[in-house]
C-alpha cells in the first residue's frame, strides 16, 4: 500500500518530468515520448514517411522485426553519440534517441534493400490474387505494388504446401504466407492456449498444429484479421464475394463476451451481411479485437446495432464501390427515347435459374453451387 | 616450435581425468583467482590480456565482460557456446574432448569474475559423446570442493550444466542460443536488448565460445601482462586451428599468433604442405562463412606485406582484398578444386540452416543455392553471376542475424575473386561437368602495388 502509492507519486513526478525525444525523420521534425519506435515516430508524423510494416503488428506484443520491409537509416544515432548506425535498423524495433535523425524515402540504400526485401517475399508467393479472398485488402498486394518491381527474376518452382483447414472456421492456405508470426503473437496474447505455431526452418517452415486439429477459442477469429495476406482467410466468407463489392459499414451489439468489445465492421451487400470483421485503422490494424461469436455466428442485420458506412481511405480498391455520397447518374436513355422505358426481351431474374435475389449467398455454406439455386 | 598455452598439456596420458590435470597444474588457476584475487581483479587482468572472442567475431572479451548489467537481485548467468558448427571448424570439440577439466576451470574463474551463479554448456547436437565426457568432468570437479556451494570457503556457489543441442547451426548465434537454452525454438532475438542486459530468462548473460573461456586459465596463470607478449599487436595470445582441405596434415594446431599464412600452411609443425604435392589455389581461413581467398591474396596482402595468421592481417584490405580470422576454421584448397562446387556447397549449407525468421535469409538463401546448382551442372548464363552477386547484396546487412552475412559473403568473395572461373562454368557447361577450371592464375603474383602520386 505505502510502497504503491510511494511509486504512484513518483510515476507522477516522471511524468512531469518526462523530456521529449527530438526525433528528425526524412527531415521532418516530430517529438516523441522516449521508448518510442521509429516506426511509431514516423506514423505520428504520418503521410509518405511511414516505413511499410508486414509483420509488426502495434497490438502484439513482441511482434515485428521479421519482415524487415521497415528497414530505415540511422543516418545519427542521437545527439550525445551522433555516430550513424552501421546496418539499416528495423525501424519497427529500434526505439528513439533524442536527437536521432532517420532517412527512409530520402535514401536510396534503404529503397533499394526494401525492393530487395519485396523481392524476396514475392519469390515463392503464388500470385493468385485473381482468386484470392484477401485480394483488394492484401497488404502484399499494397507493398508490392508500391515497392516492388513489375516483373521477377526467380526462374524456379515456387513452394507450395497444401491447403488445411483449420477447424470447420478458418482456412490456412500456407502458400500464401509469408510468416510474419502475426498470428503466433495472436494466439498467443489473445486465447488461453497456443494450438498452432511455426513447425520446420528456412523456407520449410510452415504454420501449423502439428497433428492436424482444428483451433477452437473463444478468440481465434482474429488471426485472420491480423493475416497481412490470404494465407488465413474466413471459411463463411471464402469465395463468397470480393472485397470490392461489398459495403461495410460499423455496427456494434452487446457482446456475452466481456472480453469482447462488439464494435465490427458488417461487410454487406444488400441487406445479406457477407462477413464481419473486425475495425481496422489505417495500418491495417485492428482498433479492439472480437470473438468468435460476433464474427461466424453472427451474420443477420437483426443481430446488429448499424452504425453508417465506415470510411475507407480514398486510394483503396474497396472505396472504388461510391457507396458514400453517391451520385447516381441521370439515366440517359429514357431522355433519348422520348420517356418511354427501353424495352426489356426478358427479365433476367424471372429466366434464369441462378441470380435468384432470394438467396442469401452468406448463407450458403461454402462456395454457392448450382444445386444452391435449383428451385 | 611455437609456444603453448591450452594444449601445452594436451599429451600428457590421462589429461581427461580429474587427478592427472590436477597434478600436472590443473585448477591452480582458479585457486589463484578465487583465493588471492577478487572478481574485479579477474576482470582486469582479462582486460589487460587483450584477449578477442574466439567464436569468430573477435570482441575484446574483457569488455564484453564489463557491459553485463548488474541490477541488485537478479541473477547474472554464463553461457558457454559450445555449438560448434561452422563447416571447418573443430578447434572446440578437441579441447571439450580431451581436456575437458581446462574449460571447467576456465568457467569457474569467469562465472567468478562476472558473479554468476550458474554456468551453461550449450553443446552441439551432433557432438553426442562428449556431453558424457563433460558431465563426467563435472562430477569430478564437484567432487573434489570445484563446484558446488561456497567454494573453497569463499562464499561462492557454482553450477555447471550441460544441454544438448538439437542440431542446428543457428543455434550458434548468441540469442538463439539463449532462446534454445530456454526450450524455445531456436530464433535469434532483435537485438537491441542485447545478452548483457536482458539474456538467458530475462537475465544479464554472458555468451563465451569454449575457447575462450579456456584462454581465461593461461591468462590468469601468467598475468595479463605476460600474455600479451605472445601474438602480435592486437591480436594476443594463441589461437587454436583446425586446418582441414588438401593439407599433408590436417587437425588442430594451436599457433601463437605471430606466424605467416604460408609458414603455417607448408611447415613441418602445422599443415604439412598441399597434399600430393599440389599447387595451393585458394583457402578459406576462417570457417565457411568468411570470404575465401585465391593463392595469391592468401599469401601476401594487396599491399605486398606478407600475410600472418592475426585477426588484422587476414582482414587487411577489407573485403575486397582480405578475408577474417574467424573461428579459426582453415580450409585449405588445391589446384584440383572447383570454386563453385565449393561455393554451391556452403550455399547448400546455409539454405539448410536458416531459420526462416526474416524474409531476406528465408528465401534468399534457397534462390542463391538454386541458381548456382544451374551454374555448376551446366545449365547457367551469364547474367546468373550479376544476379547472385545482386541477391548476396541484399541479403547482406538487412538480416536479424548475422547469419544472412554468413551466407552472402562465401558467394561474394567466390564471385569477387574467381569471377572468370564462373564465366567458364556458364561457357564451358558440357566441359565444366568433366574437368575442373583448375589453378588459372590464381596463384600469379599480383602487380605491385604502384605509390599514390
Amino acid at each position: 500500500m505505502l510502497l504503491s502509492s510511494f511509486a504512484g507519486k513518483n510515476y507522477i513526478k516522471m511524468a512531469e518530468e518526462k523530456k521529449l525525444f527530438k526525433v528528425k525523420i526524412d527531415n521532418i521534425s516530430v517529438e516523441v515520448e522516449p521508448g518510442t519506435t521509429i516506426l511509431n515516430a514516423a506514423r505520428q508524423i504520418g503521410g509518405e514517411i511511414v516505413p511499410p510494416a508486414m509483420c509488426y503488428y502495434s497490438k502484439l506484443q513482441g511482434s515485428g522485426g521479421k519482415c524487415r520491409t521497415c528497414l530505415v537509416k540511422v543516418s545519427k544515432g542521437s545527439d550525445a553519440d551522433p555516430r550513424p548506425m552501421p546496418k539499416l535498423v528495423a525501424s519497427c524495433r529500434t526505439t528513439v534517441m533524442d536527437g536521432m535523425e532517420v532517412s527512409n524515402i530520402t535514401s536510396p540504400e534503404v529503397l533499394e534493400a526494401r525492393k530487395g526485401v519485396v523481392e524476396f517475399l514475392l519469390l515463392n508467393h503464388p500470385l493468385d490474387c485473381p482468386v484470392c479472398d484477401q485480394a483488394g485488402e492484401c497488404h502484399l498486394q499494397d507493398l508490392s505494388y508500391e515497392h516492388g518491381a513489375d516483373s521477377t527474376r526467380y526462374e524456379f518452382k515456387r513452394r507450395t504446401f497444401d491447403k488445411v483447414d483449420l477447424g470447420d472456421k478458418i482456412k490456412l492456405h500456407m502458400t500464401r504466407c509469408i510468416l510474419c508470426y502475426r498470428c503466433v503473437y495472436t494466439a498467443d496474447q489473445l486465447t488461453e492456449k497456443r494450438e498452432h505455431g511455426i513447425l520446420g526452418r528456412g523456407d520449410a517452415s510452415e504454420i501449423s498444429t502439428y497433428i492436424s486439429q482444428s483451433l477452437d477459442n473463444d478468440f481465434i477469429g482474429n488471426v485472420i484479421d491480423v493475416c497481412p495476406v490470404g494465407a488465413l482467410t474466413d471459411q463463411t466468407f471464402r469465395f463468397k464475394n470480393r472485397v470490392w463489392f461489398l459495403k461495410p459499414v460499423d455496427a456494434h451489439r452487446d457482446c456475452e463476451n466481456p472480453k469482447c468489445c462488439g464494435k465490427t465492421v458488417l461487410w454487406m451487400r444488400g441487406n445479406e451481411v457477407f462477413r464481419v470483421t473486425a475495425r481496422k485503422d489505417k495500418y491495417g490494424e485492428v482498433e479492439a479485437f472480437i470473438c468468435d461469436t460476433c464474427r461466424f455466428d453472427k451474420k443477420d442485420v437483426k443481430d446488429w446495432i448499424i452504425e453508417g458506412p465506415r470510411k475507407i481511405e480514398r486510394h483503396s480498391v474497396i472505396s472504388q464501390g461510391h457507396y458514400v455520397n453517391t451520385v447516381k447518374p441521370k439515366d440517359a436513355l429514357v431522355e433519348v427515347l422520348d420517356g418511354r422505358q427501353p424495352k426489356l426481351l426478358f427479365n433476367i431474374h424471372s429466366e434464369s435459374q441462378v441470380n435468384r435475389p432470394d438467396i442469401d449467398l452468406s448463407k450458403i455454406h461454402g462456395p454457392a453451387h448450382s444445386d444452391d439455386f435449383k428451385k | 616450435m611455437g609456444r603453448k598455452l591450452l594444449l601445452d598439456k594436451a599429451h600428457i596420458e590421462g589429461i581427461r581425468y580429474y587427478d592427472t590435470y590436477r597434478s600436472n597444474g590443473g585448477y591452480a588457476a582458479a585457486e589463484k583467482a578465487l583465493k588471492t584475487m577478487g572478481p574485479d581483479a579477474v576482470l582486469e587482468e582479462v582486460k589487460k590480456s587483450g584477449l578477442r572472442g574466439r567464436g569468430g567475431a573477435g570482441f575484446p572479451t574483457g569488455l564484453k565482460w564489463s557491459f553485463i548489467a548488474k541490477p541488485e537481485g537478479v541473477p547474472r548467468y554464463l553461457v558457454c557456446n559450445a555449438d560448434e558448427s561452422e563447416p571447418g571448424t573443430f578447434k572446440d570439440r578437441y579441447l571439450m574432448e580431451f581436456i575437458p577439466h581446462l574449460l571447467i576451470e576456465g568457467l569457474i574463474i569467469s562465472s567468478f569474475a562476472l558473479g554468476a551463479n550458474s554456468a551453461y554448456i550449450y553443446i552441439r547436437g551432433e557432438y553426442a559423446w562428449i556431453p558424457d565426457i563433460l558431465e563426467q568432468a563435472i562430477a569430478e570437479a564437484k567432487n573434489k570442493g570445484w563446484l558446488g556451494k561456497n567454494i573453497l570457503g569463499t562464499g561462492f556457489d557454482l553450477e555447471i550444466y550441460v544441454q544438448r543441442g538439437a542440431g542446428a547451426y543457428i543455434c550458434g548465434e548468441e540469442t538463439a542460443l539463449i532462446e534454445s537454452l530456454e526450450g524455445k525454438r531456436g530464433n535469434p532475438r532483435i537485438k537491441p536488448p542485447f545478452p548483457a542486459v536482458k539474456g538467458l530468462w530475462q537475465c544479464p548473460t554472458v555468451v563465451n565460445n569454449v575457447e575462450t573461456l579456456a584462454a581465461v586459465v593461461p591468462i590468469i596463470n601468467i598475468g595479463g601482462d605476460e600474455y600479451i607478449k605472445y601474438g602480435t599487436g592486437k591480436s594476443t595470445g594463441t589461437k587454436l586451428i583446425s586446418a582441414c582441405g588438401n593439407i599433408n596434415k590436417p587437425g588442430v594446431y594451436e599457433i601463437e599468433m605471430n606466424i605467416s599464412v604460408e609458414e603455417f600452411i607448408y611447415s613441418d609443425e602445422y599443415c604439412g604442405g598441399i597434399k600430393n604435392n599440389k599447387r595451393l589455389k585458394a583457402c578459406i581461413p576462417g570457417g565457411s562463412s568468411v570470404p575465401v581467398l585465391p593463392a595469391n591474396l592468401l599469401l601476401k596482402t594487396a599491399k605486398g606485406e606478407t600475410r600472418m595468421m592475426t585477426y588484422e592481417s587476414l582482414a587487411d584490405g577489407g573485403f575486397a582484398t582480405g578475408s577474417m580470422l574467424g573461428s579459426g576454421g582453415f580450409i585449405v584448397m588445391d589446384e584440383d578444386q572447383c570454386i563453385v562446387r565449393n561455393t554451391l556447397t556452403f550455399a547448400r549449407f546455409y539454405h539448410h540452416e536458416s531459420c526462416g525468421q526474416c524474409s531476406p535469409c528465408r528465401e534468399g538463401t534457397g534462390w542463391m543455392e538454386k541458381v548456382l546448382k544451374n551454374i555448376e551442372y551446366g545449365k547457367g548464363k551469364m547474367s546468373d553471376i550479376d544476379l547472385l552477386w545482386d541477391i548476396q547484396r541484399k541479403i547482406e546487412g538487412n538480416t536479424i542475424c548475422p547469419l544472412g552475412d554468413a551466407a552472402a559473403w562465401p558467394v561474394a568473395a567466390a564471385i569477387r575473386h574467381f569471377r572468370d572461373e564462373f564465366e567458364w562454368h556458364v561457357a564451358h557447361p558440357q566441359e565444366a561437368l568433366t574437368r575442373n577450371f583448375g589453378l588459372a592464375h590464381y596463384a600469379d603474383p599480383l602487380p605491385a602495388p604502384v605509390a599514390a602520386v
